[in-house]
C-alpha cells in the first residue's frame, strides 16, 4: 500500500501538468460543453494535440496506436484534465467505449480502418443503444437490422446520443431476428453518418443547451464488413462497451467534484463563512469527495490486478451524481435571489448552469435505481426483482 | 500509487476472520457480554500468540515491527467480530504512550499487560523527579475494569502529562458504569494519591496525545466499518431467506435498495478508514484530518447500516435474542467517542474555510 505516485507516474503527472498548463486553449478553459460550433471547432484541434503528445489512448495495446501503460496512468490524466479544468478528447466514445469493443471483437480490417483515426480525433464517433421505448431495460431494443442482399438494412429511432450532431460514426445495437429471445436477436453494427437515410435532431435539454440528440434511421444501408461480433451476437459485444465505460470512469467523476468542492468553498468563503449549518454541509461534501477518491484508487488497484472493472465504478457513479446534485443545490442556496439571473460570466450563472446540468447525473449512463439494482443483484447477491 | 494490501497482509486478514468466527461467533455474544468480567480473559494470551498485541511494536521489544497498517486489518476484524476485550485501549489508546518506556512495551508484546487511557483535565499529578502521585477522577474511561494499568493525563506543575498508574487490588478505585454497549463497558476511575511513573513531560506529551487521539479515531474507523459490514452481512441474509407473499424480501427494491446504500456507504467508510491507517502509517501530513473525517463518516455509516438492518429485519430486529441491537450500540459508543460527527465536520470547516 502506498498512496503516493511512484517516480514514473510522479513524472509523468509533472510533464502532463506543465503540457495542460501550455497548451489548453483559452476559449476551453474551465469547458462547460460541446453544445456551440465554436466550442466543437477547438476541441478538433485539442483532440489532435492531445493525440500528438500522446495522451489519446493512454491504455490502449501499443500495436494498435496505443501508448500501452497501465490503468494508472489513465487515472492521472483524468485527475490532471479535471484539475486543469480542460475538456477531454472530443472522441471519449471512440477512445473509451468504440475503440475497446473493435479491439476486443474487431477483425484486422476493421481495426485498421477504425481504431488510428480515433486516437487521431479524425472521426468522432457517437452510441447508438438506447432508444425513446428501451431506456434502463437495453436488450428490449427495437432498431430494426435486416439482412439484404451484401449487408443490412437499418430501420429505427435512437436517443440521449452525445456527440452524434458532430458524429462521423455510431455503433449502433439494433434487433436482426424477432422470434428469438431478446438477448439473441440482438446485432452490433457501425454506422457511417453520413449515410442516407441517418437523421440527427438534437434534443434541448433543461439547461436549454443541447449536447445530445435524437437518430433517425430510414432504409439506411449498411455494408456487411461494418458487422462487429456476429449476426445475433450483438448483446456480448454491447457487454464489452458498457463494462469499458465503467474502468476509471470514477477518476473523472471524482477530477471534476474535486473541481467543484474547491469552487464551493471559494464560494462559502465569499458568501458564507460563518454560517454553521453551511459550513457543516460544506465540510461533509469535502469529505464524501475524499471518500470517492479513495474508493477510485481502490477500483484501480484491483482494475490493474485482476484486469477486471469491480463493483466500486456503480459506487463511485452512484455517489458522484447524488453529491453533485446536493453541492450545486448548496451552492445556490448560499447565493440566494441572485441565483435566478441566468445569464453572464459570474458565480450566478455558473452554479445556476451546474445545478440544472446535475439533474441528468443520476439518469445518464446508469440511472441511480439501476446502479442500485446491479449492488444488491450483483454484488450482495440478493434476488432478482423483476 | 497502489492502495491494496500486500499478500502477507491479506493473509493477516484472513487469519484474524477464521480465528475470530470459531472462537468469538454471534452466538457467543449474548453470553460474553453478560459473564462477570464482559469478556473472555483466557482470549488475550491468544491474541498475543497470534502477533496482533506486539503488531507495531518494534523486534527488540518482542513485537513484530510492522505498521498501523497491519494493526488496522485487525481492528477492522474486531469490530466485525464485536470483540469484548480491552484491545483497542491498550494498542489504541495507551501504547504510544507506553513506547516512552521498552520495559512496557515488551510486557504489551507478550500478552503480560493491558492498559487504557485516563484522559480529562481534572486528574492532578502532585510530586517531582520520578515520585509522582495522582489525584482526582475522570468518567467513561474504556475497559477501566478489564485492564492492568491506566496511561493518565494529568495536570503537574509544568502543565498536562503522561503517567502510568497501575492497578494493585482495588487502587485506583474503579467503578464500572452501566452503559449502552456492555460489549465496551466503560468505568469511573478515581486516583486518591495513587502512586504513578511519569511516561512523557509536558511538552512532549502533547505530542503524544495528538497522536494517541488520530491513532483511536481511525481505529473507531475502522471498527465502524467492521460493524457495519456485520450488519450489512445479517441483513442480506435475512432477505435472501425471509419470504412474504411469495418471495424474498429481498426481492422488493424497497428493501434491496436500502442494503444497496449500506454497502455504498460501507465502502466508502472504509476507503476513508484505510486512508487514514496509511496517513498514521507514514506520518502523513494530512493524518490528522483523515482520522476525524474517517471517524465521523464511518461512524455515522455504521450507525445508519445497523438501522437499516434493524428494519429489514422486522420486530426480529427489535429483539433482545438478535445480536443486532450489539452491533448498533457498539456504533452509537464509536459515534460518540471524542466528538459527534457534527464537532468533527465543524473542525474540519474550520481548515476548509477558516473564521
Amino acid at each position: 500500500m502506498d498512496l503516493r505516485d511512484g517516480p514514473e507516474e510522479g513524472a509523468f503527472r509533472a510533464t502532463l501538468r506543465a503540457w495542460l498548463e501550455a497548451n489548453v486553449p483559452a476559449g476551453l478553459r474551465g469547458f462547460r460543453g460541446w453544445s456551440s460550433p465554436a466550442a466543437v471547432a477547438l476541441g478538433r484541434d485539442w483532440s489532435k494535440r492531445l493525440a500528438e503528445a500522446g495522451y489519446a489512448g493512454l491504455t490502449w495495446p501499443k500495436e494498435y496506436g496505443g501508448a500501452g501503460r497501465p490503468w494508472r496512468y489513465q487515472a492521472v490524466y483524468l485527475e490532471e484534465l479535471a484539475r486543469a479544468e480542460a475538456p477531454q478528447h472530443l472522441g471519449v466514445i471512440g477512445l473509451g467505449m468504440a475503440g475497446p469493443t473493435i479491439i476486443a471483437h474487431g477483425r484486422p480490417d476493421q481495426k485498421t480502418r477504425y481504431l488510428a483515426k480515433i486516437l487521431s480525433a479524425e472521426e468522432i464517433w457517437c452510441q447508438g443503444f438506447s432508444e425513446p421505448g428501451s431506456g434502463s431495460d437495453l436488450a428490449s431494443v427495437r432498431t430494426r437490422v435486416e439482412p439484404v442482399g451484401a449487408g443490412f438494412v437499418v430501420n429505427g429511432q435512437k436517443v440521449w446520443s452525445s456527440y452524434a450532431h458532430i458524429a462521423d460514426r455510431c455503433i449502433l445495437l439494433g434487433r436482426s431476428t424477432t422470434a428469438s429471445e431478446k438477448h439473441e436477436g440482438l446485432t452490433y453494427l457501425i454506422v457511417d453518418m453520413k449515410s442516407p437515410g441517418v437523421e440527427v435532431r438534437p434534443l434541448r435539454q433543461i439547461t436549454g443547451e443541447a449536447e445530445f440528440n435524437e437518430i433517425f434511421f430510414t432504409d439506411v444501408a449498411v455494408p456487411k464488413e461494418n458487422l462487429l461480433g456476429d449476426v445475433g451476437g450483438g448483446w456480448r459485444v454491447a457487454m464489452t462497451t458498457l463494462s469499458h465505460e465503467r474502468g476509471t470512469f470514477g477518476f473523472a467523476l471524482a477530477g471534476a467534484l474535486d473541481v467543484a468542492v474547491r469552487k464551493l468553498v471559494g464560494l462559502a468563503r465569499e458568501r458564507a463563512g460563518t454560517d454553521a449549518l453551511v459550513r457543516d454541509r460544506v465540510a461533509r461534501e469535502w469529505i464524501d469527495l475524499q471518500a470517492l477518491r479513495y474508493t477510485n484508487y481502490r477500483a484501480l488497484a484491483r482494475l490493474e490486478r485482476t484486469g477486471v472493472p469491480g463493483p466500486e465504478g456503480s459506487v463511485a457513479k452512484l455517489r458522484w451524481s447524488e453529491a453533485n446534485q446536493r453541492l450545486t443545490k448548496l451552492a445556490i442556496e448560499i447565493i440566494g435571489r441572485e441565483a435566478q439571473v441566468a445569464d453572464g460570466d459570474g458565480a450566478p450563472a455558473y452554479w445556476r448552469h451546474q445545478q440544472l446540468r446535475s439533474r441528468g447525473n443520476t439518469i445518464e449512463a446508469g440511472t441511480s435505481e439501476i446502479l442500485r439494482n446491479i449492488i444488491a443483484e450483483r454484488v450482495l447477491g440478493l434476488p432478482r426483482s423483476r | 500509487m497502489d492502495f491494496s494490501f500486500s499478500p502477507e497482509q491479506d493473509q493477516l486478514r484472513a487469519q484474524a476472520r477464521s480465528f475470530l468466527e470459531k472462537s468469538y461467533p454471534l452466538a457467543r455474544l449474548a453470553e460474553i457480554a453478560t459473564s462477570e468480567d464482559g469478556w473472555d480473559r483466557a482470549s488475550w494470551a491468544e491474541l498475543a500468540r497470534l502477533g496482533w498485541t506486539g503488531a507495531s511494536i518494534p523486534e527488540a521489544q518482542g513485537g513484530a515491527g510492522l505498521s498501523f497498517v497491519e494493526e488496522a486489518i485487525v481492528f477492522e476484524e474486531l469490530g466485525r467480530a464485536l470483540y469484548a476485550g480491552p484491545f483497542f485501549s491498550t494498542v489504541a489508546l495507551a501504547l504510544p504512550a507506553l513506547a516512552c518506556a521498552p520495559d512496557l512495551l515488551a510486557k504489551v508484546a507478550s500478552g503480560a499487560f493491558t492498559a487504557t487511557l485516563a484522559s480529562g483535565t481534572a486528574v492532578q499529578a502532585l510530586g517531582a523527579g520520578d515520585r509522582w502521585r495522582l489525584r482526582g477522577e475522570t468518567d467513561l474511561v474504556a475497559d477501566a475494569g478489564s485492564v492492568d494499568a491506566f496511561v493518565v493525563q494529568a495536570r503537574g506543575p509544568d502543565g498536562i502529562g503522561l503517567y502510568l498508574a497501575e492497578r494493585h487490588g482495588t487502587r485506583p478505585q474503579v467503578c464500572v458504569l452501566d452503559t449502552v454497549d456492555v460489549s465496551r463497558r466503560l468505568g469511573r476511575v478515581t486516583f486518591a494519591d495513587d502512586d504513578a511513573r511519569l511516561l512523557a513531560a509536558p511538552p512532549a506529551a502533547a505530542k503524544i496525545i495528538a497522536a494517541t487521539r488520530r491513532r483511536a479515531l481511525t481505529a473507531l474507523a475502522l471498527e465502524a466499518v467492521g460493524v457495519a459490514s456485520q450488519a450489512l452481512a445479517l441483513g442480506v441474509e435475512h432477505a435472501k431467506s425471509r419470504e412474504q407473499f411469495g418471495r424474498p424480501i429481498g426481492a422488493y427494491q424497497a428493501v434491496s435498495h436500502k442494503l444497496a446504500d449500506t454497502y455504498v456507504e460501507t465502502e466508502l467508510a472504509r476507503s476513508l478508514a484505510y486512508w487514514a491507517a496509511w496517513c498514521i502509517a507514514e506520518d502523513d501530513g494530512q493524518a490528522e484530518l483523515a482520522a476525524v473525517a474517517a471517524k465521523a463518516y464511518a461512524a455515522e455509516a455504521a450507525v445508519a447500516a445497523c438501522e437499516r438492518a434493524i428494519q429489514v429485519h422486522g420486530g426480529m430486529g427489535f429483539t433482545w435474542d438478535h445480536p443486532l441491537h450489539r452491533y448498533y450500540k457498539r456504533a452509537l459508543w464509536i459515534e460518540s467517542f471524542d466528538r459527534s460527527g457534527a464537532a468533527h465536520r465543524a473542525d474540519i470547516a474550520q481548515v476548509l474555510l477558516g473564521g
